[in-house]
C-alpha cells in the first residue's frame, strides 16, 4: 500500500499487461471494446449529476416546474446564480423563483465564513503537524515511538465520540469557574475573569470552529512524518555542522524540501475542512454569522416550502459550493491523484 | 546550563536532540492532541456513566444506567438494525464496482484524465453530494424517474418509503466513493508482476481465470486494508443521512426511522434530546463495535501477508 509511488508508475509504464498483445483474438478485442464501454459509462454516471445541477441551475424555477427533461434548458438564464449571490432585484427574483419571497440565504456570507475556517484550520494544521512530523522523523527522545503510538490511535476513534465531549469543552470554556469537578479543582482558583475569559463565548464563533482541528490531526502527523523519514540525513548534517539550530535545520532544510508533501497535505486538509459538516453542525449553533456552506445549504433545503422548492436557486447555490472544491482539483488533481495511492488513508 | 548545550552541539547527540529540543516541536500538537483527542476521549468514557445536561452543562454520576438503558432501547436496537443493512449494501456494490473499475483501468488505461474524472464525487462536500441526489431522484421532477418512465417503471419514492431510503443512501455514497476506493485498489493492482500474467497468457488462461488466480489472492492484503477503511468510514454515514431525509421541515432519519443511522442517532440524542450522557454510552458501543469489525477482519483475511511471498 504504502509503496513508493514513483516505482508504481515505472511499473505502470514498462510491465505492459500482455493481454493487448498476446489475445488479438476477435473476442478479446470484443472482450476490450466492451471494458472500455462501462469504463465510459461510470465516467458519465461520475460527471452527470453535475451537468444536471448546472443544467437546472440555468432553468428558471417556474420552467423546472413544469417537467421538463431536455438535455439543454430552453431558455438559459444566470439569474439563479445572481439570485444566490444577493444581487437580483425583486423582479427577477419573482422570475428566477416564481414568487414573491423565495427563501433566503445569505451564500456569500456563508462562503466567507468557509474561507476564514478552511484557510485558518490548513495554516496551523500543517505548519504544526509538521513540527510534530520533524520530532517524530528527525529526532530521537525517549518514549519516541509509543508517544506516536499514541498519536495514531487517534486514528481509530470515531468523531462523534469526541465531538460531544468537545461541545460540552466549548460550554466550559465560557464558563470555567463553575463547571464540573474536574475543571473546578485543576482551573477553578484561576482568575479567568483578568483575562475575559467567563464572558467569552465558544458555541457560534470562529474559534470554536477551528480550534479543534488547528493544531493537529493525527492523519496530518502521520502523512508528514512517512515523507520526512526519507529526506537525506546528509543534507541535514551540513547544515548542523555550519552551526545552524534545530529550527533553523527545520524552516530551511527540511521545509523546503519537503514542500511538495506539505502542499498536499494543505490542500488535503483544505478540501477536509471544507466539507466538514458534522462539527459546525455541533458548534455554530444556527449563528448564520460563522456557519459555513455545508450547515448553511442543509439549513436552505430544510427552509424550502414542501410542495414547490426552489429547485433552481438550490442547485445555483450547491454548484457554487463545489466551486471552489473543484478548481483545486483542476490545478492539483494529479497530485492529490499520487498522493491517495501514496497514503491509502485520507 | 549553558556549559552542557555547548558541550552537546559539537557532539552528534545534540543533532538527534533529545526531550529538550523535541518538546518545543512537540508543543503545539501535543496542546492539541491533548485538549481536543485525548482528554474528550477520557471524558467521552466518563460521560457515559453521568446523565448530562447541555443547558446547566453538569451531570451526575449515575452508574451503569445508561448501559442498561440501552439494553431495552428499541430504538437503538433499529438504529444498529438500519446501520447493518446500509454497510451491507454500501459495502458490497461499492466494492465489487471498484474492482472492477480497478482492473479494468489496469488493463485498458494508465490514463490521469480517468482516474481524476472518477475522483470528483469523492472530493466533494457530502451536502452537496445530498442536495445533487435529492434534486436527481425526486418524486415527481427527478430526471431519474424521469428516465425510469421512459422504460415504463413507475415513479419511485426514492428518499420517502421506508423500503427504498436505505437502498438510496448507499447507492448515493457507492456513487461518491467508488472512483476513490477504484483508486486503491489500482494501486494495489500495480505491486502485482505483469510476468504472472504473461505465464498466464502463455498457459491459455482467459481474462477471468487470471482475474481469479493471480489478481484476487494476490490483491488480498490490499483488499483487506481497503475493507477496514471502507467499513469503517461507512458504520459512521451521517452527512447524507441528515440532510437528505431531514429535508423539508422532516426530522432526518425517517420516513418512520428507516433510515436512522446509528451516528445519527447518538447525534440527535446528544443535541436534540439533550442526553449527551446517554449518547456518549452510545458511541462507547460504537467504539467497540468499530474495533471489533477492524479486528476480526484484519484477522480473517489475514491481512500484511501475501501470496506472492
Amino acid at each position: 500500500m504504502s509503496a513508493d509511488t514513483t516505482t508504481e508508475q515505472d511499473q505502470g509504464v514498462s510491465v505492459e499487461k500482455p493481454s493487448a498483445k498476446t489475445d488479438a483474438s476477435f473476442g478479446a478485442r470484443v472482450g476490450r471494446g466492451a471494458a472500455w464501454g462501462i469504463l465510459l459509462v461510470i465516467m458519465v454516471v461520475s460527471v452527470f449529476p453535475f451537468l444536471w445541477a448546472f443544467r437546472t441551475a440555468a432553468t428558471t424555477n417556474p420552467e423546472l416546474l413544469s417537467g421538463s427533461s431536455d438535455l439543454l434548458p430552453s431558455e438559459p438564464t444566470e439569474l439563479n446564480f445572481k439570485r444566490v449571490l444577493g444581487r437580483a432585484n425583486d423582479a427577477e427574483i419573482l422570475e428566477s423563483s416564481g414568487r414573491e419571497n423565495a427563501g433566503q440565504f445569505d451564500f456569500l456570507k456563508a462562503l466567507r465564513n468557509t474561507v476564514i475556517i478552511a484557510t485558518a484550520i490548513t495554516l496551523g494544521q500543517t505548519f504544526f503537524s509538521g513540527m510534530a512530523a520533524y520530532a517524530f522523523a528527525r529526532l530521537e527522545f525517549k518514549g519516541r515511538e509509543k508517544l506516536f503510538l499514541v498519536y495514531l490511535s487517534g486514528l481509530m476513534i470515531p468523531p462523534i465520540f469526541i465531538f460531544i465531549p468537545n461541545l460540552i469543552l466549548m460550554k466550559d470554556l465560557a464558563n470555567w469557574t463553575e463547571s464540573g469537578w474536574l475543571n473546578g479543582a485543576l482551573l477553578g482558583w484561576i482568575p479567568w475573569e483578568w483575562f475575559a475569559f467567563t464572558e467569552v463565548q465558544w458555541l457560534g464563533t470562529f474559534k470554536g470552529i477551528v480550534l479543534p482541528f488547528f493544531f493537529m490531526t493525527p492523519f496530518a502527523v502521520f502523512f508528514l512524518r512517512q515523507f520526512f523519514l526519507n529526506i537525506n540525513r546528509s543534507i541535514e548534517e551540513a547544515a548542523f555542522i555550519d552551526g545552524a539550530g534545530h529550527f533553523r535545520v527545520f524552516r530551511s532544510v527540511i521545509l523546503p524540501i519537503a514542500a511538495p508533501q506539505m502542499v498536499t497535505l494543505a490542500i488535503l486538509t483544505y478540501v477536509t475542512s471544507w466539507n466538514e459538516y458534522l462539527w459546525p453542525l455541533f458548534v455554530a449553533g444556527g449563528n448564520v454569522e460563522v456557519q459555513p456552506l455545508t450547515t448553511s445549504l442543509g439549513t436552505f433545503l430544510t427552509q424550502q416550502p414542501g410542495t414547490s422548492p426552489d429547485w433552481a436557486a438550490i442547485m445555483a447555490a450547491t454548484l457554487m459550493s463545489a466551486l471552489p472544491v473543484l478548481a483545486l482539483f483542476a490545478v492539483f488533481g494529479r497530485r492529490l491523484v499520487d498522493s491517495i495511492q501514496f497514503s491509502g488513508i485520507k | 546550563m549553558g556549559e552542557t548545550i555547548k558541550a552537546g552541539r559539537s557532539g552528534s547527540q545534540n543533532i538527534r536532540g533529545g526531550w529538550k529540543v523535541a518538546f518545543w516541536f512537540l508543543l503545539p500538537s501535543l496542546i492539541g492532541f491533548v485538549v481536543f483527542f485525548l482528554y474528550p476521549s477520557l471524558r467521552g468514557v466518563y460521560l457515559a456513566f453521568t446523565d448530562w445536561n447541555l443547558l446547566g452543562n453538569r451531570g451526575d454520576f449515575i452508574g451503569t444506567e445508561n448501559f442498561e438503558r440501552m439494553r431495552d432501547d428499541s430504538q437503538l436496537s433499529n438504529s444498529l438494525w438500519v446501520t447493518f443493512k446500509y454497510v451491507v449494501l454500501n459495502i458490497g456494490s461499492q466494492t465489487a464496482i471498484s474492482i472492477a473499475i480497478a482492473v479494468m483501468m489496469d488493463r485498458l488505461t494508465k490514463s490521469q484524465f480517468v482516474r481524476s474524472i472518477m475522483l470528483l464525487p469523492w472530493l466533494m462536500p457530502n451536502v452537496v453530494v445530498a442536495l445533487l441526489w435529492v434534486w436527481m431522484l425526486d418524486k415527481n421532477l427527478g430526471v431519474i424517474n424521469t428516465m425510469l418512465g421512459w422504460i415504463g417503471i413507475d415513479a419511485i419514492n426514492f428518499f420517502t418509503s421506508t423500503s427504498w431510503v436505505i437502498p438510496t443512501v448507499a447507492a448515493v455514497n457507492t456513487w461518491k466513493f467508488m472512483g476513490y476506493t477504484a483508486l486503491l485498489i489500482f494501486a494495489g493492482l500495480q505491486t502485482i508482476p505483469g510476468s504472472l500474467y504473461e505465464a498466464g497468457a502463455i498457459d491459455g488462461a482467459t481474462e477471468f481465470q487470471m482475474f481469479r488466480r493471480i489478481t484476487l489472492p494476490l490483491l488480498r492484503p490490499v483488499l483487506a486494508l481497503v475493507l477496514v477503511i471502507t467499513i469503517v468510514g461507512s458504520m459512521q454515514v451521517f452527512d447524507v443521512v441528515n440532510v437528505a431525509t431531514g429535508g423539508f421541515n422532516g426530522q432526518a432519519g425517517g420516513p418512520v426511522n428507516a433510515s436512522r443511522v446509528i451516528y445519527l442517532y447518538i447525534y440527535q440524542t446528544a443535541v436534540l434530546f439533550n442526553e449527551p450522557g446517554y449518547a456518549a454510552a452510545i458511541s462507547l458501543l460504537l467504539v467497540v463495535i468499530l474495533m471489533f469489525v477492524t479486528f476480526l477482519q484484519l484477522k480473517l483475511l489475514r491481512a500484511g501477508e501475501s501470496d506472492l511471498a
